[in-house]
């Protein structure tokens, strides 16, 4: 029953190695033949990556100082950001922008690594490693990089470059920061505490001290590319992809008053976090399902799910979604993990297949085809490491 | 007066009813009271590191907490550990390993040291070292215990599990204001009714070279380095920068009526608060003050308090010349007349700047001024700025009755918020 605080879709902008925007991912994921990935197996050998797409960034981020300013995972969360603006009609409206609430999850910490490689091989000589550590420091380090490294960077330069300044949050956690801030967002709408939310996140991969964190735990799959589900069999791991994606959120009532184009509803959306141990995160999740299921009939759904392919959480929630029975589709493989903006992007992908009333083809052998009309889609996100969100996206 | 248990919207009215806090001036609600308001400087020389070649060689550092194997994360989950344990314990809420609410945890973001990083790369037994290199040895497996530790939610995870606090955990950065956003979410979560009860805590252990020379290179901080307790000077004509510092609050925030109901007792009400996003500059702010005006005026009109019911300023007062001239002309546009007469004076001038801790360490210590009736001063105010007509309470701290102050954060990237600190009575 639609409700005045119902959560909706409004604006969806979404960036990866399969293109920008709603189009060219929609055409990527139905591509007659079948999906193919767009992976570099090279540059960071032997760990596969998803690379961004070429953007021309000027469309969405004007200024060229504003482009140095950033670094990669600022600049394509700008640009995400701008997109789903565009898309939700609300670009350059200084009134709603003044309104707009934003919340941001990221990471940061992007390196100069040229820097820190020259550095390192000094100090492995230095008779006095701590003094010219000070020395290299105050000459090798950009001043303007700091701003590229701070997690609520991406919030600012998204105020700087399109006006967002109704208020500005990021939240850190990985995979989990990402849920919690649609899921606050749309707490929030449902009490009338805000109206308009632009909430998402974005992740450069592209980069060797950016692989180094989750390899330390030697969590990155290696050599030829797989599919998520797939890669299982031999072990798993995490194929990380460059991804920005940021939803504008409102509430019906807004959504109305101004006429927009309302794309999705998010019909639920619950998080949870446990330590992990065999069956925890089932537990989470068999939980936040049974809520969902108690409010909303599950017939003609489909899942669209965030699994990482870290092997304990993804061997896991496929079982989970095997006895849940609905047809399954794993986003890592359409443009690879990208940690912050998981959920978001998943929540984009199941807005554009509850639009078209349809949901896409399988991307690996190991998924269902789905033939009848889509009705509405359960979304996962299970960080790699912690964090169980679920959410059910529906028509509006 | 006797509180309602909602306030004039209907929402229920949010109370302090325990606090913790470490900074540089000691561990404790009481130890640092007892210096705050003796005028005590907690900055000292940096020892943690080497200095030579730093142009500021002055910290608010906290080092006296121990730790197996130092760095940011690990000294900031540690002090964050002490502040919540001080908290629940005053506030007698909750058990061991179970707070009955959900957790909002403002802090800086993370990544590997230099310390971390040199171990690394002392491992790749190469004298020419590349990510290549380093990747190498990350996928040994030898560092693992780095990848959870450098994980930006492993801090607010480890606290969730060792208290049990409810749901996922938040962790959030909106740099200098984080401290403040965190009671935010808490105050909001429980306007929401989703929870009776919520931890919101700030912690920052930022000192280390690189972040020292990243701020530095900005030419953020202060480079008066002898003595360093003369180092923070807000409000000072001759202030040069702020000193960073490390730090961590906790209060325990929960609805009237629950405090109520478990017989708790009440130090203090957040009676609101307000943000507005500056989108002028990465880190100043829009010369014309508006954004810091409307963040001003937007806490008082959620508080529903009125500009002249405000008592006392507990001031962001970082010690640059650009914060204090912005936030004065900030009180000067939302205070009129009495923005000359206001008290407003700056913890950072004894503690230093906590960055993300210091929207929440400030905020308890705007609790306890309301609550005690004496505010604390500004230290190092021998150069009053004649641009500044502010009374920042120099250098001695004074009694006070104060129904409602203002506690002020502003952040790079735009982030300002401000809270509305009542009364518990």
């Amino acid at each position: 029953m639609a409700n005045d605080r119902d959560a909706l879709i409004t604006g969806i902008g979404l960036v990866s190695c399969l293109g920008e925007g709603d189009d060219a991912h929609w055409a990527a994921l139905t591509r007659p033949g079948g999906f193919q990935p767009v992976v570099d197996e090279a540059r960071f050998a032997p760990y596969p990556v998803h690379p961004v797409t070429a953007l021309e960034l000027d469309k969405q981020i004007p200024k060229r100082g504003d482009q140095r300013q950033m670094e990669a995972w600022q600049r394509i969360g700008t640009y995400a950001a701008g997109l789903a603006l565009d898309s939700a009609g609300v670009k350059d409206d200084a009134d709603l922008l003044s309104r707009m609430n934003m919340i941001v999850a990221a990471a940061g910490g992007e390196r100069d690594t040229a820097a820190d490689e020259s550095i390192l091989s000094a100090l492995a000589t230095s008779a006095d490693p701590g003094a010219l550590l000070n020395q290299r420091l105050m000459s090798d380090l950009r001043p303007t990089m700091f701003l590229a490294q701070l997690s609520n960077l991406l919030a600012g330069n998204i105020s700087i470059v399109h006006g967002v300044v109704g208020s500005s949050r990021t939240f850190m956690g990985e995979e989990a920061a990402g849920a919690d801030a649609v899921r606050i967002a749309c707490a929030r709408i449902a009490a009338g505490q805000g109206d308009l939310f632009l909430v998402g996140g974005s992740y450069n991969a592209e980069r060797p001290d950016i692989l180094m964190l989750p390899e330390l735990d030697r969590a990155l799959w290696q050599g030829a590319w797989q599919p998520v589900w797939a890669r299982q069999a031999d072990g798993g791991g995490l194929v990380l992809g460059s991804l920005a994606c940021f939803l504008v959120i409102e509430s019906r009532s807004h959504a109305a008053s101004r006429g927009a184009r309302t794309r999705a509803h998010i019909a639920a959306i619950a998080t949870d976090r446990c330590m992990r141990r065999p069956g925890n995160a089932t537990a989470n999740a068999a939980r936040q399902l049974a809520r969902i299921r108690a409010n909303h009939d599950l017939a003609g759904a489909a899942v669209v799910s965030g699994a990482t392919g870290a092997p304990a959480p993804t061997a896991e929630e496929s079982a989970f979604l095997r006895d849940v029975g609905l047809p399954v589709r794993g986003i890592a493989t359409a443009f690879g993990h990208g940690l912050e903006p998981t959920l978001p992007a998943a929540l984009a992908l199941a807005a554009l297949a509850v639009e078209r009333g349809t949901l896409f083809p399988p991307l690996e052998a190991a998924e269902a085809p789905m033939t009848e009309a889509l009705r509405s889609v359960l979304v996962t996100s299970w960080g790699a490491w912690r964090g169980e969100a679920m959410a059910l996206v529906s028509p509006v | 007066m006797a509180l309602a248990d909602t306030d004039r919207l209907g929402r229920p009215v949010i109370v302090v009813t325990g606090m913790g806090v470490v900074t540089s001036l000691g561990i404790g609600r009481e130890a640092n009271w007892r210096a705050l308001t003796a005028g005590r400087s907690g900055i000292r020389r940096i020892t943690r590191f080497p200095i030579g070649g730093l142009r500021t060689t002055v910290a608010g550092t906290v080092d006296t907490v121990p730790l197996d194997e130092p760095s940011a994360p690990a000294l900031a989950e540690r002090m964050a550990e002490l502040v919540i344990e001080e908290a629940m314990a005053e506030a007698g809420i909750g058990r061991a390993g179970d707070f009955p609410g959900p957790l909002f945890v403002a802090m800086p973001p993370v990544e590997l040291e230099w310390t971390q990083r040199r171990a690394i790369a002392d491992a790749t037994g190469t004298q020419a070292v590349t990510y290549a290199d380093l990747l190498r040895v990350a996928n040994t497996g030898a560092f693992a215990r780095f990848q959870s530790r450098f994980l930006f939610g492993s801090v607010a995870d480890h606290l969730a599990e060792r208290f049990g606090t409810k749901g996922s955990p938040i962790a959030t950065s909106t740099a200098c204001a984080s401290g403040a956003t965190a009671i935010q979410l808490a105050v909001e979560a429980i306007r929401r009714g989703e929870c009776e009860a919520a931890l919101a805590v700030g912690t920052d252990a930022s000192v280390n070279a690189e972040s020292l020379i990243r701020f530095s290179l900005l030419s953020a901080l202060s480079t008066r380095n002898d003595p360093p307790e003369s180092a923070a000077r807000p409000f000072s004509k001759d202030r040069d920068g702020f000193v960073m510092a490390e730090g961590a609050g906790a209060l325990v925030l929960e609805s009237l009526a629950h405090a109520r109901a478990r017989g708790a007792t009440v130090l203090g009400v957040v009676a609101g608060s307000g943000e507005q996003t500056d989108s002028f500059h990465r880190t100043r702010s829009s010369p014309d003050g508006k954004p810091i005006i409307a963040c001003m005026r937007n806490a008082l009109a959620d508080a529903g308090v009125a500009p002249e019911e405000i008592g006392y300023i507990n001031a962001h007062g970082t010690g640059t010349p650009e914060n204090d001239k912005m936030e004065c002309l900030g009180v000067a546009a939302v205070f009129g007349e009495r923005a000359s007469t206001v008290p407003i004076s700056s913890n950072k001038s004894m503690i230093g700047h906590t960055l993300s801790a210091a929207g929440a360490v400030e905020a308890i210590f705007t609790v306890l001024a309301v609550r005690h009736g004496v505010l604390p001063p500004t230290i190092n105010y021998e150069t009053p700025d004649p641009a500044l007509p502010v009374d920042c309470v120099p250098n001695v701290a004074r009694e006070a009755r104060v129904r409602y102050a203002m506690s002020s954060s502003f952040g790079f990237g735009g982030q300002n918020v401000c809270l509305v600190i009542g009364a518990a009575d």
